[in-house]
């Protein structure tokens, strides 16, 4: 009886149960997420960061699977570095963008990990671009994550492009 | 479950002899391998419809990526323009759809490179496509989509489909996904009693069908855009809605 009582988060994938947002406001984006990471039921982080590092101006939120997202993540924080060290200036959000839905569609049934990339560039501005399921798709405001359900009607509702920071 | 580690000796993903088979797209076997085909589409657009007037031909596909059951993005673009002669519009998965176009994208800058004044016509677009799909499938790796290609080359207007099996036909009137069942009867009727559809005409059918799978496709949205291509090139016009009636809402009774 035991046995089959603990097996159960022991055997679940390791995964985000996540709320994500990146939104473009005047002058650039803002990024955010929560921080608990999930197996099954049982919460095995609950200070993870989601928000991560990419480039100095551009970062994204990862949801998904944990592995799977950081990994990702990993792989393109590497490239971005090469690429703005080639560049000789800070790459465009689009660069990242592009690196990370290229992972994302060619592994697309190995990988279940949903990644938002925001940033600042000097070209474009503020950008936020989704890349669900190996699309990229830039947007005025994003979310993503098993939680995104809940506030997506009242992100409709309550963004405006053209807003202030606050 | 066992977890195959070890190299697939007959054929690629083909079963071992004497092992356990499990077909690629169960989803519930976790820890078979790696899975390396596209079982499910993500996001996903909905009908698209295609049609044959005098004088070039028509397509139009409304603005929608559907998560499942969500309605997750609302401005996204499935219509593309390939060349001066050539466009194409795309139901199914919209990630496979942004390959496909980065491919074709490409495939037509490399053609105009080579500055011979050739420009790849509907037909070979069409056919190329065709090959791809079936190639792909066969590979039981397919582009998850249904592709609806128009085109005006050398005076005669060009309107096929191409789908993810590989299935292609030409028509003059094409509709994917809802709109096999809902806009092509109608489509078919008007063109056959006039075959000759004038542009007009023929914007006002699509518009028609448009009201039409946006009632009753649980899975469209109301906005739009038509994509034409004549001797003249290519025209994406958009976003536009339709206008819809509710009247009848009220002559609905026996619950109150």
């Amino acid at each position: 009886m035991d046995d089959l009582l603990e097996s159960d988060w022991t055997t679940e994938e390791v995964s985000t149960g996540t709320t994500i947002i990146a939104a473009v406001f005047d002058g650039g984006v803002v990024i955010g997420s929560d921080s608990r990471v999930s197996a099954g039921q049982a919460v095995v982080n609950r200070v993870l960061n989601k928000v991560c590092r990419l480039h100095d101006k551009i970062y994204c939120s990862i949801s998904g699977s944990a592995a799977d997202a950081q990994a990702v993540v990993d792989i393109v924080d590497y490239q971005m570095e090469l690429h703005g060290i080639q560049m000789g200036q800070p790459p465009l959000v689009q660069a990242a963008a592009t690196i990370v839905k290229d992972i994302c569609y060619k592994y697309k049934e190995e990988l279940v990990a949903h990644l938002l990339v925001a940033g600042w560039d000097h070209k474009y501005g503020g950008q936020v671009y989704g890349t669900l399921g190996g699309m990229m798709i830039k947007q005025q405001f994003a979310v993503g994550g098993s939680g995104s359900t809940y506030i997506y009607g009242f992100a409709d509702s309550a963004f405006k492009p053209g807003m202030t920071k606050e | 479950m066992e977890v195959c580690n070890r190299k697939m000796n007959l054929w690629a993903n083909g079963p071992s002899p004497g092992e356990l088979y499990s077909f690629p797209g169960s989803t519930s076997c976790v820890g078979v391998g790696p899975v390396k085909t596209t079982l499910n589409p993500m996001v996903t657009g909905t009908s698209v419809l295609g049609v044959k007037f005098n004088g070039g031909v028509m397509i139009a596909a409304d603005m929608l990526g559907s998560y499942g059951s969500l309605a997750r993005f609302r401005s996204i673009s499935r219509l593309m323009k390939v060349n001066d002669c050539t466009i194409l519009g795309a139901s199914g998965d919209y990630a496979d759809y942004q390959y496909l176009k980065q491919v074709i994208e490409q495939m037509v800058i490399d053609e105009e490179l080579l500055g011979d004044g050739h420009h790849y016509s509907p037909k070979a677009m069409h056919s190329w496509l065709t090959r791809v799909m079936y190639n792909r499938r066969t590979r039981m790796n397919p582009l998850w989509n249904t592709v609806v290609l128009g085109g005006f080359y050398n005076g005669e207007s060009f309107l096929g489909y191409v789908d993810k099996l590989g299935v292609a036909y030409e028509s003059p009137s094409i509709a994917t996904g809802f709109g096999a069942y809902l806009a092509q009867p109608l489509m078919r009727e008007v063109m056959e009693t006039k075959p000759d559809l004038s542009r007009d005409e023929a914007r006002q059918l699509i518009e028609r069908c448009l009201k039409v799978l946006y009632y009753r496709d649980a899975r469209s949205y109301n906005k739009f855009e038509i994509a034409t291509v004549t001797e003249g090139g290519v025209e994406i016009e958009g976003p536009f809605s339709s206008e819809t009636n509710w009247d009848i809402a009220h002559m609905v009774s026996g619950f109150e």
